[in-house]
């Protein structure tokens, strides 16, 4: 499993590793995924092991951190693992940001599973290296091995007290083979240096003092600046372009028109003229003053008002079914106490602070380039493709990114950049405005909800359906895709009530702008819409809303949606069973922290209460707010999670304190809206986000000690705030918000 | 005679080094900073003046550089967050290191240099005096609550 690199193998690592170093390597799938891999693909290349980390005969410790730094603190939290295995000093651990490479597995920093995905692999990796230092040490005094102890950057001689630096011992150590992960010593969980302490991010003082290094930030030598005037309207054509004015501007080289990208739209440059200058604000500028008319295409039509109806009006009628048990139909059909409600979540823009950004540079048939990315991969693969090129010929250095969020995962800005360096013969920065970002996002949709319960005397259900509508995120890929997929696992078919009679749908909605994933995806809605509608529930039958809660959830119990009525079998992640206990585990504490017994409403103030399971992690919030002269002031946010095992905690937390604000300007204010076919919005004053004072004053974080496997903690925090804030509202006014954002609907 | 609209040199101190302008009056010094002069701790993030996340000071009060054209730049002096302190050392910066204040780092050169003037006028402030100065200054992480506690903290000489 781990290699241990001789010097003709690492040619390629040159830049990183001096001739001495000690250099291990680790395949990064697990052994059926790579199995499974190479037939498919054909090729070998996944079987090229990664390199994680070297030992420099001075004692550096370097470790490469591959996946990407949007403000996660995965850059610090992987290298943690690393060292803490191999036992190295922290203060001699220098992190070296990965490119994109294959090698490495999945770089794709998305889906929170940065630390889930290679935890094993990355303590298999440190431990192989202490082991072999220890090896080393061993051969060295003519001990046995098992006397010599890897600690805190030395071997040492447990029964002499001898002790020697791992620096000292890298001749020998690289000349051993890498033990068998069969037979290397994990360390026990008490016996963590790093792993649960709080580390400071590595780049932390170069943020404070203004020397980080972000995509915006990047420059190359005798680089150009280019802005692009896109299509307004997905698909449209160009009619004409007049250039004059853009050319009268001072610092404008010249104009470039792009090719416009065809459908499917994928992550590809959109296309359209664009202005090269001598700096960003000549390339703003020549680029307004570019006069385009455009041959607008059938997406014109689009308009959100009717188009919201039309998902309204779907989610009412018979959809795909993807989970039933029971028969729903029949309760409903016998009447009684039913319970009815439609939610509507609007489209939103990630609207990271950095926009999109990147410097490429295009030189005999190869491109370097330098971008605030999530996926240096897809960087890869996209510029290769624009440009005729192979995947191997674009190297893809990766900056820091000033927020991602999803967005900066679709390279289409990194494509641009490299297609203009081509034709202008120079490295060029693309630049995006912020009405570029806003204008040209690939949009988390909007979604309508329609939920349907039966419920017996004590107000719990006998019979649930609810069915869920939006564009896909499969539509980047082909328009015609009008149905969920897998995002219906994202807190909708795997609602964890054990209803006799369950019935979850998803009805068909076209796309007509670019629909991608955004931070928490589609459990944002699923969760608006499942965590409202229990909420109402419990307020028709009088109920408490925690204990109403845990008696929806049910006793404790291990879901196997399998046998549970799902219609197309997910993934069992044997690793990561459903556990409703630990769902009802961070519900109690959650209470237990907020007062929630003893908080009574009064005065327009209450506490709201919503709990959702996402990314593995298990996820309860109340949040006190009160409504003053139609305005919401979230005076507190309680979270309380399960996410298994954690690396930095304090990182962790900071997660979900900027999860709730995340959520909260989910529930507040964020709503893009659309009008022949061209978004309406184009800056924070039309797509306000959550401000200082808008925000929750504070969130307290509890994370329950688990020794689980790591899961998700960069997304689970948002998708419980909006209906956590909606209940409060309730509880507090009497008005149910089912329709987001909340914006001035208690005005009134 | 028509005459080809007029680029003065325009003469402003930025972190205390003279410099000299004679490009086009109407850029904002944001772009100046980043493009011409490669300081890039000033970020862009709105062009409006909406985000705060190009904040700096002029002549010691906080302004937003992707809003203030070079022409009225001219004669001032500058500070950026590469100048607020020679050694990285200012207690904002001290106190947002302690706090941990940063998630992905992007708007805090503008929230410390908001923070910076705050606190010239206001050096104890309450927690409603940060909350109306600091909301001009966006932070998608949403880092908020630790931005109010390292205010405080720098207030107190650097005590929690």
């Amino acid at each position: 499993m781990i290699e241990n690199l001789n010097v003709s193998r690492r040619g390629f690592l040159g830049h990183i590793f001096s001739a001495g170093a000690l250099v291990l390597a680790a395949p990064v799938l697990p052994e059926a995924l790579r199995a499974q891999q190479a037939s498919n693909t054909g090729t070998d290349h996944i079987w090229q092991p990664s390199v994680y980390l070297g030992i420099e005969p001075d004692g550096t410790v370097k470790i490469v951190a591959h996946r990407s730094e949007m403000g996660t603190g995965c850059k610090t939290s992987l290298p943690m693992i690393v060292a803490d295995e191999l036992e190295a000093d922290w203060t001699r651990v220098t992190v070296v940001q990965a490119p994109g490479d294959v090698k490495y597995g999945s770089q794709n920093t998305d889906g929170s599973c940065s630390v889930r995905d290679f935890y094993d692999t990355l303590r298999l990796a440190g431990a192989s290296a202490r082991s072999m230092l220890e090896y080393a040490a061993a051969q060295k005094w003519g001990v046995p091995e098992l006397e010599c102890e890897g600690r805190n950057g030395y071997v040492v001689h447990t029964k002499s007290s001898r002790k020697i630096s791992y620096g000292e011992l890298v001749p020998l150590a690289s000349a051993a083979t890498a033990p068998s992960p069969n037979t290397v010593r994990l360390k026990k969980p008490e016996q963590f240096r790093y792993i649960g302490k709080n580390i400071p991010v590595v780049d932390l003082q170069h943020i404070v003092t203004g020397k980080a290094v972000f995509g915006i930030d990047a420059r190359m030598p005798d680089m150009v600046y280019a802005a692009v005037s896109r299509p307004p309207v997905l698909g449209s054509t160009l009619r004409s372009v007049n250039d004059a004015e853009a050319r009268q501007v001072r610092g404008v080289q010249q104009i470039i028109t792009l090719d416009l990208a065809k459908p499917p739209y994928g992550f590809k440059a959109l296309g359209g003229p664009a202005v090269i200058a001598n700096n960003s604000w000549a390339a703003l500028q020549g680029r307004n003053k570019l006069k385009v008319e455009w041959n607008l295409s059938e997406h014109a039509k689009y308009d959100s008002t009717s188009y919201k109806a039309t998902l309204i009006e779907t989610s009412k009628k018979p959809g795909r079914v993807a989970r039933e048990t029971g028969n729903v139909d029949s309760i409903f059909a016998k009447g009684g106490a039913i319970h009815e409600a439609s939610y509507y979540t609007p489209m939103l823009a990630h609207a990271p602070m950095e926009p999109p950004a990147a410097v490429a540079s295009y030189k005999d048939g190869k491109v370097e380039i330098l971008a605030s990315t999530q996926n240096p991969q897809a960087v890869q693969d996209t510029v290769a493709k624009a440009l005729g090129i192979r995947a191997q010929d674009v190297l893809c250095n990766v900056t820091l990114l000033g927020g991602g969020f999803g967005r900066k995962s679709k390279p289409d800005y990194c494509a641009e950049a490299a297609l203009l360096s081509k034709q202008v013969g120079k490295p060029v920065k693309i630049v995006w405005s912020r009405e570029d970002d806003i204008q040209f996002d690939y949009y988390h949709s909007p979604a309508a909800m329609y939920m349907k319960a039966a419920t017996d005397s004590k107000g719990l259900p006998t019979a649930w359906l609810q069915r869920s509508v939006f564009p896909p995120i499969a539509s980047q890929n082909n328009l015609a895709e009008q149905y969920g997929g897998s995002q219906l696992g994202m807190g909708w078919y795997d609602i964890p009530y054990p209803i006799p009679n369950l019935r979850v749908e998803n009805g068909p909605a076209q796309a007509h702008i670019r629909i991608g994933w955004m931070r928490s995806v589609s459990n944002i809605y699923h969760a608006f819409g499942v965590q409202s509608f229990t909420d109402e529930l419990a307020a028709a039958a009088g109920r408490d809303r925690v204990e109403y809660l845990l008696d929806i959830i049910g006793q404790p119990r291990t879901i196997n949606l399998g046998k549970e009525g799902l219609k197309t079998p997910a993934r069992e992640n044997p690793k990561f069973p459903f556990d409703t206990a630990r769902l009802r585990n961070v519900i109690e504490t959650v209470a237990k922290n907020s007062n929630w017994a003893n908080h009574k409403p009064g005065n327009g103030r209450a506490l709201g209460i919503a709990a959702h399971r996402s990314f593995l992690t298990y996820v309860a919030a109340v949040v006190d707010v009160e409504v003053a002269n139609g305005n919401v002031i979230l005076h507190r946010v309680d979270l309380a999670l399960d996410p298994g095992r954690i690396i930095n905690p304090d990182r962790v937390k900071s997660q979900f304190e900027g999860a709730a604000v995340f959520g909260a300007s989910v529930a507040l204010m964020g709503d893009l809206t659309v009008a022949d076919g061209k978004v309406k919005q184009s800056n924070f004053n039309g797509y306000p986000v959550a401000r200082m004072n808008q925000a929750p004053f504070e969130t307290h974080v509890t994370v329950i000690a688990s020794d689980a496997p790591p899961a998700g903690v960069g997304e689970p925090g948002v998708p419980p705030i909006a209906p956590a804030i909606c209940n409060a509202i309730f509880a507090a006014t009497g008005k149910r918000i089912r329709d987001l954002p909340i914006g001035k609907q208690l005005s009134a | 005679m028509l005459m080809p609209k007029a680029f003065l040199m325009i003469q402003l101190t930025i972190n205390g080094k003279p410099r000299r302008f004679d490009g086009d009056p109407d850029m904002p010094l944001l772009w100046y900073l980043r493009d011409e002069i490669e300081l890039t701790g000033t970020k862009f993030g709105c062009g409006m003046g909406l985000c705060g996340a190009c904040t700096v000071h002029v002549n010691g009060e906080a302004a937003r550089s992707c809003v203030t054209p070079m022409s009225a730049a001219a004669g001032k002096s500058i500070t950026t967050i590469e100048g607020l302190s020679a050694t990285g050392a200012h207690p904002l910066q001290k106190a947002w290191e302690a706090a941990n204040v940063p998630q992905c780092g992007y708007c805090q050169s503008g929230q410390i240099m908001q923070a910076a003037a705050m606190l010239k006028s206001k050096p104890h402030p309450t927690d409603a005096d940060i909350d109306s100065t600091m909301s001009g200054n966006i932070c998608r992480c949403g880092t908020y609550q630790r931005i109010r506690q390292a205010i405080h903290m720098a207030a107190k000489g650097g005590k929690a």
